[in-house]
Parts: structure tokens; C-alpha cells; sequence
């Protein structure tokens, strides 16, 4: 069967810049609140009645909580600016819940399961509703967060708030340990982590960090959920724009992603450069 | 009740309001938009004789009031369609237009070959104008850049087959009412056009192209205009029907292709955005046909008072 998905218009409860550039948006809609799962997104409209910006704007869905979702996003272009520019009140037009969330299943059915949660910048979107939903069934949680600089880390302490470990990397060492994130994954798995290894990884970040999670589970035999995010314009499967090289051939990032199992993927030359 | 129905060679459809090629996959992604019947048919996604991989991404961008694509005709070849794509479309009972592209015009005619018997389409739209794919042995770069070529494909087409051919032009011409000619003359049931228009997307802080493929092809609103008078231009060069497609986002605009000279009409990029356009189009087409108290949309074909 098919997944459920409409367009639905929500009522904006919030709209907060939580780090520079970087901003949360508290939405009321009892469709989405009941129908998304981690690691899906919503196509929304930034404004309603213009042609510019013409298309939606994909955005992971950050927490699902009643009747509630939370979207967190970066200003990137005109689109995000005019979405940072709204108020609360005001409604936003959803397209979704849209594409394949993370499965938890190997998680759930293992009480001893340790989910290794690794987040690269704004990459934390749709790991921090994956991270409640398996701390809220009691699952161990190992979240590490990587970014540039200490500003763009997020959500540290709402993290902790529900129960996960938090471990935190900058590249330039203003925050947590100096150095990629996926180092510190590997040092965490070779030391403490080793009862991870029957664990699974989940990642969303930049593509260079997708690659290193993907050496990192070959590495290690861990299985890993990845993130890839593409540019798309339907979000539901139509356009064909948002094409992802596989082992088992081309796939789309939002009907048979944005979730994609790290060993399946391909990297061509043009998307190893980026 | 107004009369909808619009004749295209020996078919007719049940309304003016058709989705357009490579914006409705084959309808079933829609089905939890819209009722897709009520709609006066679907274009399907190009399908060529051998499966196509596509092009690499970044395969679409926003341009202002616009969409930047290059997707490549990535599709998996006709038998494919035939057996997977083409039974949901029949058993639904929705107009089925299937669009042909080839890199030869051989393979125009042997994909179009494959699809006769029993699920056979109600009208063949071949995609001469594609600008993502190269064209093997055309003088310029597109076919329908070239009248000879153009004329060519659609009578081959055109003999192979029995159903309705409607040849489906680009607007990346000098003079648009030539190639219009040519597929007339070629024996083509209609014309649709526009297809898109050569662009690129810069980014300058990487000193790159956008797109994977350098350069695509832009739609939306931002074409409409241009896409209106290419209509116009067709318009008054053949005596053939007309498919306007450029921009169409509301019914109005939809009435205003119809006014320049199209019979019918396709929304594209529109359906990326609200998958449920196609039949807002209709409802708004038929509230402004109420309004102007048209009995016939015929009637309002090529009506410009100029």
C-alpha cells in the first residue's frame, strides 16, 4: 500500500533562529503530527500566491510530538530567507509526509541495540526525531555532531534533555574535539562503542560526511541508514530530478529515499566533487 | 453544459486540459491529488526504443518564476512501458498520449512501432525537441530545429502507425511558423509546442554551472509569454490543431493559449507544485467559459480580437 500523503495547510506556532542562519519552525497540523515518521520531509510553500520562488522547499521533518512537527532549516537562498521572514499565526502549506523514513526495526527488536546517530551542521534535521523516538522505547542513543565551527552546533542540550549520549566535533576546534565527526565515530567504536557493534548507524549530513559514514560501516560491519539530498521539484516521484546512483540502478531521493541503506550507494564523478 | 470536447485526427478528448509530458509520470503518483479521469488525457513521460540512464545531477534548479531542468529522458525504453506503465492507464480509462523520443529517426519509428495492439495509445506525441539529448545526424542540434527533419520523423511516424501524431516542437527557433509547416506537411494530426527553452543556472561563489549537465531547459511561468506568441505565430502558418503549453498555471492562462490559437492544452510544471493542478485548471477554465457564456470551447479557439 501506499503511504498516505496530502497537501494540508498548518498553522505556524513558532519561527525561531537558534543558531546564525539556522532556524526552527513549530507547526500545528494533526495530519502531519500523526502521519510522519523520522527521516521523511514535507514540500512546503515559503509563501502562498507568487511564481518566485516558484517550487517547495524539501525540509526534513526535526520532531514530531502530538500533533505538532518542528522543521529546522538553514537560510540557502530566497526561498529559506522569505521562510525565516515568517510569523507565527501565520499558516504554511505542507505537501506529505513525503519519502521513506528511517527504519528503526533493527533497533527495536534488539533490546541491547545501540543506535549510533551521526550529524553533520543542519544534518541534525531528522536525526533528532529518530533519536526521541528510540530513546522514548527505551533504546540507547549515541549521538555525535560534527560541524565547521562551534556556531552552527545545535540541540546539544535538548539531546540530553531526552536521554541520548552526545559527543560533539568542530573542524576547528572551538567546540567538543577538533576534527571530522567520523573520527570520532571510528575512535568511539573501536573503544567504548564496541557494544555497538550490533548496533546500527543513521546519518544525515553533507555528502563528503555520507562517504566517510560509508567507509565507516564498511569498516566496521555496522550497518548504516544514510541521508541523500538532492535538488528535487515534486518531492513525489514525477520529475525524476532528484536521481541517486545505486548498486541496484538509479533511485529516486524522495520515493525511495531521502533514507538509503551506506552500501548500496555509487558515487560518479560529479557528485564526489561537489 | 459546455462542449469540452476537442478532435485531434480521429480521436476525440473528452476536455481541453491535458498533463504534459515528463511532469505526470504516468498518472499513478497524482492519484492521491486528483481524480484523473476528469482530466482530457495524460502525456506520458518520453519513453525511447532502449532505456535511457539520464543525466547527471543536479538534474533541476529554480530560476526566477521558473524550473531549470536537464533531466535526460531518463526512462526504462518502451517495452517496459508497454507492460508496466500502460495497463494502469488503460484500465482507468484517462485519454493516454504516449511521448516517443529517439536519437535517430529510425528509432522514432520503431519505438512507435511497439506501440500498436491491444493497449495501444489514443495519440503518439514524438519529442523532437527535447534539449538534454543529443540528436545523431541532425544538421542543428535539436530535430525540430530542422524543418527537413521535422517533416521527415512525422511522416515516417505517421506510417508506421495508425492512432493520431501530434509533433511536439521547441521554441529554440527563428521562425517557429516554418517547422510548424513542416510538420503539417510531414502529416502530423497536431502540433504542441512549447517544449523548453535552452538556459543555464551560474553559481558564482563556485564558479560552476548548476545543472550536472551544464545546460537544460526552462518552464514555468517565466516562458509564458514567449510560449503565447509561438502559439499565436503557429496559429496563423497551419490549419492543423494547435496543444499550447508554457507556464500554464491557472485556468485563465489556459484560456489565454486557447485565445491564441491552441485547442487544447497542457500543464507542466504546474504539477510539480500542486499535483492537483491539472483539474483546478479545468474547474477555473470552465468557470471562466461560464462567465464569458461559451457554449463551444471551439469557439474560443484563436479569438484574439486583434
Amino acid at each position: 500500500m501506499k503511504a498516505a500523503k496530502k497537501i494540508t495547510k498548518g498553522t505556524i506556532l513558532r519561527n525561531r533562529e537558534i543558531a546564525p542562519g539556522i532556524f526552527t519552525m513549530d507547526i500545528k497540523s494533526r495530519w502531519m503530527g500523526k502521519k510522519s515518521r523520522a527521516g521523511q520531509f514535507v514540500n512546503i510553500k515559503a509563501a502562498d500566491d507568487t511564481t518566485d520562488p516558484l517550487l517547495r522547499i524539501p525540509l526534513g521533518i526535526h520532531k514530531i510530538r502530538g500533533e505538532e512537527i518542528s522543521l529546522l532549516y538553514k537560510v540557502v537562498g530566497a526561498g529559506t530567507k522569505l521562510l525565516s521572514l515568517r510569523s507565527p499565526g501565520g499558516s504554511l502549506d505542507m505537501l506529505g509526509p513525503l519519502g521513506k523514513g528511517f527504519d528503526v526495526s533493527p533497533v527495536i527488536r534488539r533490546k541491547k541495540a545501540v543506535a549510533v546517530l551521526i550529524a553533520g551542521g543542519h544534518g541534525i534535521a531528522p536525526l533528532f526525531a529518530l533519536a526521541e523516538e528510540l530513546t522514548n522505547k527505551m533504546r540507547k542513543v549515541e549521538f555525535f555532531i560534527g560541524a565547521c565551527t562551534r556556531e552552527e552546533i545545535t540541540c546539544v542540550e535538548e539531546l540530553k534533555k531526552i536521554g541520548a549520549g552526545v559527543r560533539v566535533s568542530t573542524d576547528d576546534g572551538s567546540r567538543g574535539e577538533r576534527g571530522r565527526v567520523t573520527e570520532m565515530v571510528m575512535e568511539y567504536l573501536s573503544g567504548d562503542g564496541k557494544d555497538a557493534e550490533h548496533g546500527t548507524i543513521y546519518a544525515c549530513g553533507p555528502m563528503p560526511m555520507i562517504r566517510a559514514v560509508q567507509d565507516v560501516s564498511k569498516a566496521t560491519g555496522i550497518p548504516a541508514q544514510v541521508t541523500r539530498d538532492e535538488y528535487m521539484a515534486c518531492g513525489i516521484g514525477a520529475c525524476r530530478g532528484c536521481a541517486v546512483e545505486t548498486t541496484e540502478g538509479v533511485k529516486l531521493a524522495c520515493t525511495d529515499g531521502p533514507v538509503f541503506n551506506a552500501a548500496i550507494l555509487k558515487w560518479d564523478k560529479e557528485t564526489v566533487e561537489k | 453544459m459546455i462542449d469540452l470536447k476537442v478532435r485531434i485526427g480521429k480521436t476525440i478528448f473528452k476536455n481541453p486540459v491535458w498533463a504534459a509530458s515528463g511532469t505526470f509520470g504516468n498518472g499513478e503518483e497524482f492519484t492521491d491529488f486528483l481524480k484523473i479521469t476528469e482530466i482530457g488525457a495524460v502525456v506520458t513521460k518520453t519513453v525511447t526504443r532502449s532505456p535511457r540512464r539520464g543525466n547527471p545531477v543536479p538534474r533541476v534548479v529554480e530560476t526566477p518564476s521558473g524550473l531549470l531542468n536537464s533531466i535526460g529522458l531518463e526512462n526504462k525504453g518502451v517495452e517496459w512501458f508497454k507492460k508496466e506503465q500502460m495497463p494502469f492507464l488503460k484500465e482507468l480509462g484517462v485519454g493516454t498520449i504516449v511521448s516517443i523520443a529517439g536519437e535517430t529517426p529510425e528509432e522514432f519509428v520503431e519505438c512507435a512501432g511497439k506501440l500498436t495492439g491491444k493497449n495501444r495509445p489514443d495519440a503518439i506525441e514524438i519529442n523532437l525537441s527535447c534539449p538534454n539529448v543529443f540528436h545523431k545526424g541532425a544538421r542543428r542540434r535539436l530535430f525540430a530545429q530542422d524543418p527537413k527533419i521535422t517533416e521527415k520523423i512525422t511522416k515516417a511516424v505517421k506510417k508506421k502507425i495508425k492512432c493520431p501524431v501530434i509533433t511536439k516542437l521547441t521554441p529554440n527557433v527563428t521562425d517557429i511558423g516554418e517547422i510548424a509547416r513542416a510538420a503539417e506537411n510531414g502529416g502530423a494530426d497536431a502540433i504542441s509546442l512549447v517544449n523548453t527553452y535552452f538556459g543555464m543556472a551560474v553559481d558564482a561563489e563556485e564558479m560552476r554551472p548548476v545543472l550536472g549537465n551544464v545546460t537544460g531547459g526552462v518552464s514555468g511561468p517565466a516562458i509564458k509569454p514567449m510560449a503565447l506568441a509561438a502559439v499565436w505565430s503557429a496559429y496563423n502558418e497551419v490549419s492543423i490543431p494547435i496543444i499550447g503549453i508554457g507556464g500554464i498555471m491557472t485556468g485563465l492562462d489556459a484560456a489565454e493559449f486557447i485565445l491564441a490559437g491552441a485547442s487544447a492544452i497542457q500543464v507542466g510544471t504546474a504539477n510539480f507544485i500542486d499535483p492537483g493542478r491539472c483539474a483546478g485548471v479545468l474547474k477555473e477554465l470552465k468557470e471562466y467559459l461560464n462567465r464569458k457564456k461559451i457554449k463551444r470551447i471551439r469557439d474560443l479557439v484563436g479569438k484574439l480580437k486583434v
